[in-house]
């Protein structure tokens, strides 16, 4: 970038300096000549000003996608669940805000992972999973993100994210994972 | 009381191909002593399978018989004409079984049971088919000696389906689809997969399977013919697509869909793939078990708050509830007797296999462990197994719908669960 922009002010010296030699090369043109000059030279100031005010507008942009997206990579993508329950609390719904306020930004899709312990038979765990990813879709669906855009899939306790059966285990494990 | 016994029967006898490993934990009080003497072989080479010993194995899985240890029998006979009752009668051996494998092109068994204290025949019989239908064979008369001894028809000559995890975190986790004989032996991956597997349920017909299978990255029923191998996709709904359950008849499949919100129970016909929605419910409605007539279904229901069990007329839809003992109770299925239920019962945060009579409301819990799931009858409705955890390590173990009788199956490798013990193989 700090190239390219070095470069343009190679070509704005060159070009002044080519200006100066032909306004010198050609001393008897008459006024409408230099008024023309005038003219484009107006002209490549404004240019280079709009320039400047979009490289600003860019990099302001792109500060704050960038702060949407260290927001999302500080919340996480997974949110976790008491047993047997579904609801989001205000921790899990500062995660989803990060996430939303990112994908208000975009038009990507998102695939919603449910997932419960291992405690209880394996096809209520699969709706278990099903419920808990619906309501972070449902959340995220109020908030404004289109249903079209969100995914969901249970995988019940088919697929732990922490091995063994502790108490830890299981919380680590009562959760939906956002891709 | 119940006797604890610390025997490690080694059933898999050298065939390295079987995963599971019978331990059995507890047995009867006062089992039925029986000598089930080594088969006389005649044929190339030395036997291929050890007939006796499979048999033996069979009865004294079932908790209701002792076989007599080899190094115990004063004779060996393997003809009528050799039996001599007082070298039985001497140890208090009851029942006395003897037979003769013959091997050429095929093998044949030929066989007699003796009654030790009315010193008489009381059964014989012959089968025959190939040397790798050799064990299946030793289970079928296995059968005929527990009927006639106990009056219940045996399941000894039935298989298993069972699913084994290998869960990994640093490269894609496999899930395997295993058929084996009832005792664990002649197992046989029929299915792989690095995507989940699950509920796999056997059809009435004993050769058709269904389950769960997660390969396209979202569940779908799949079925599965295990004489030729040929799967078919059955399911491709929105949502959940599970918990299928073949009808008495064989002719339709209960399943789980959430295609319409929330998760309900729905029924496909499978000549005409017509879908019928049976549960109507913002609630998780799923697991569902056939009754024996066919025309209803028991299923799990957290419609109350908690999972309870609960009956449907599929005609009519009219609903009920079935389950009163415990906050928490899952995955019904029905005995053979039409009126044993056995499921899934949370009480104190452990979940155990329990049983209810329809009938009398009695609620027994069989299990002890604290993560027992999946709960599968034998056909002849004597034995269950179920899932369970030893250690960090998921395993299968049995246990008899009265409690008497508990087996582990440990496997080698891998977390194993849901098993689902076959019906009746063959005619009666």
């Amino acid at each position: 970038m700090k190239h390219f922009f070095d470069a343009v002010s190679m070509t704005k010296a060159l070009s002044v300096i080519f200006a100066v030699l032909f306004t010198v090369g050609c001393a008897s043109t008459d006024t409408t000549d230099a008024d023309a000059q005038a003219e484009a030279d107006a002209a490549e100031a404004r240019k280079q000003q709009q320039m400047e005010a979009d490289k600003a507008r860019m990099e302001a942009e792109k500060a704050r996608m960038k702060a949407l997206e260290d927001a999302v990579a500080a919340a996480g993508n997974v949110v976790y669940f008491d047993f047997d329950k579904s609801t989001l609390n205000s921790a899990t719904r500062r995660v989803l805000d990060a996430h939303i306020a990112l994908l208000r930004e975009n038009n990507g899709s998102v695939r919603l992972e449910g997932h419960a312990d291992e405690r209880g038979t394996r096809e209520y765990n699969m709706a278990l999973g099903e419920r808990r990813a619906k309501a972070v879709a449902d959340y995220m669906a109020v908030n404004g993100i289109a249903r079209y855009r969100l995914e969901t899939v249970s995988y019940g306790e088919e697929r732990p994210a922490m091995a063994g059966s502790s108490e830890a285990a299981w919380s680590k494990n009562r959760r939906v994972e956002i891709k | 009381m119940m006797r604890q016994l610390i025997l490690l029967l080694l059933l898999v006898a050298g065939s390295a191909r079987a995963e599971l490993v019978i331990e059995i934990t507890q047995g009867r009080d006062n089992p039925t002593s029986i000598a089930v003497v080594p088969f006389a072989w005649s044929g190339w080479g030395s036997a291929p399978e050890d007939v006796a010993g499979v048999i033996s194995d069979d009865l004294e899985r079932s908790g209701q018989f002792a076989p007599v240890k080899l190094a115990n029998m004063l004779s060996l006979p393997t003809r009528e004409a050799d039996v001599y009752f007082r070298d039985w009668r001497a140890t208090d051996v009851e029942y006395l079984l003897i037979g003769r494998v013959a091997g050429g092109s095929g093998m044949t068994i030929e066989w007699e049971l003796f009654d030790v204290f009315r010193q008489a025949k009381v059964l014989s019989g012959r089968e025959s088919g190939s040397a790798e239908e050799l064990r299946m064979l030793g289970h079928r008369i296995s059968d005929d000696v527990y009927r006639q001894l106990t009056g219940i028809r045996g399941a000894f000559a039935t298989r298993i389906l069972y699913v084994t995890a290998n869960q990994r975190f640093d490269a894609p986790s496999t899930y395997q689809l295993t058929v084996a004989d009832a005792d664990g032996a002649r197992s046989e991956v029929i299915y792989e997969s690095n995507e989940p597997i699950l509920s796999p349920t056997w059809a009435p017909d004993g050769r058709t399977i269904a389950y769960v299978s997660f390969e396209t990255s979202r569940p779908a029923v799949f079925l599965h013919d295990l004489d030729t191998g040929i799967r078919e996709q059955l399911t491709d709904f929105r949502g959940l697509n599970g918990a299928p359950a073949f009808s008495p008849d064989g002719n339709s499949l209960a399943l789980t869909l959430s295609k319409d919100g929330s998760p309900d129970i729905y029924v496909l016909d499978l000549g005409s793939r017509e879908l019928r929605r049976v549960t109507r419910h913002y609630a998780i409605d799923t697991e569902p078990a056939w009754m024996p007539d066919g025309r209803s279904l028991l299923f799990t229901s957290d419609r109350g708050g908690r999972p309870q069990i609960y009956r449907v007329d599929i005609a009519t839809g009219k609903t009920e509830r079935v389950t009163f003992d415990g906050p928490w109770n899952a995955r019904a299925s029905l005995a053979a007797d039409g009126r044993t239920l056995v499921m899934v019962q949370q009480k104190d945060n452990q979940f155990h296999i329990a049983v209810q009579d329809l009938q009398g409301g009695r609620v027994q819990t069989l299990t002890s462990t604290t993560l027992d799931e999946s709960p599968s009858v034998a056909p002849n409705g004597s034995m269950l197994l179920y899932a369970t955890k030893l250690g960090d390590r998921g395993i299968l173990a049995a246990v008899s719908v009265d409690g008497g009788v508990k087996f582990m199956l440990p496997s080698r490798d891998g977390d194993v669960r849901e098993p689902a013990w076959s019906p009746f193989l063959g005619d009666p």
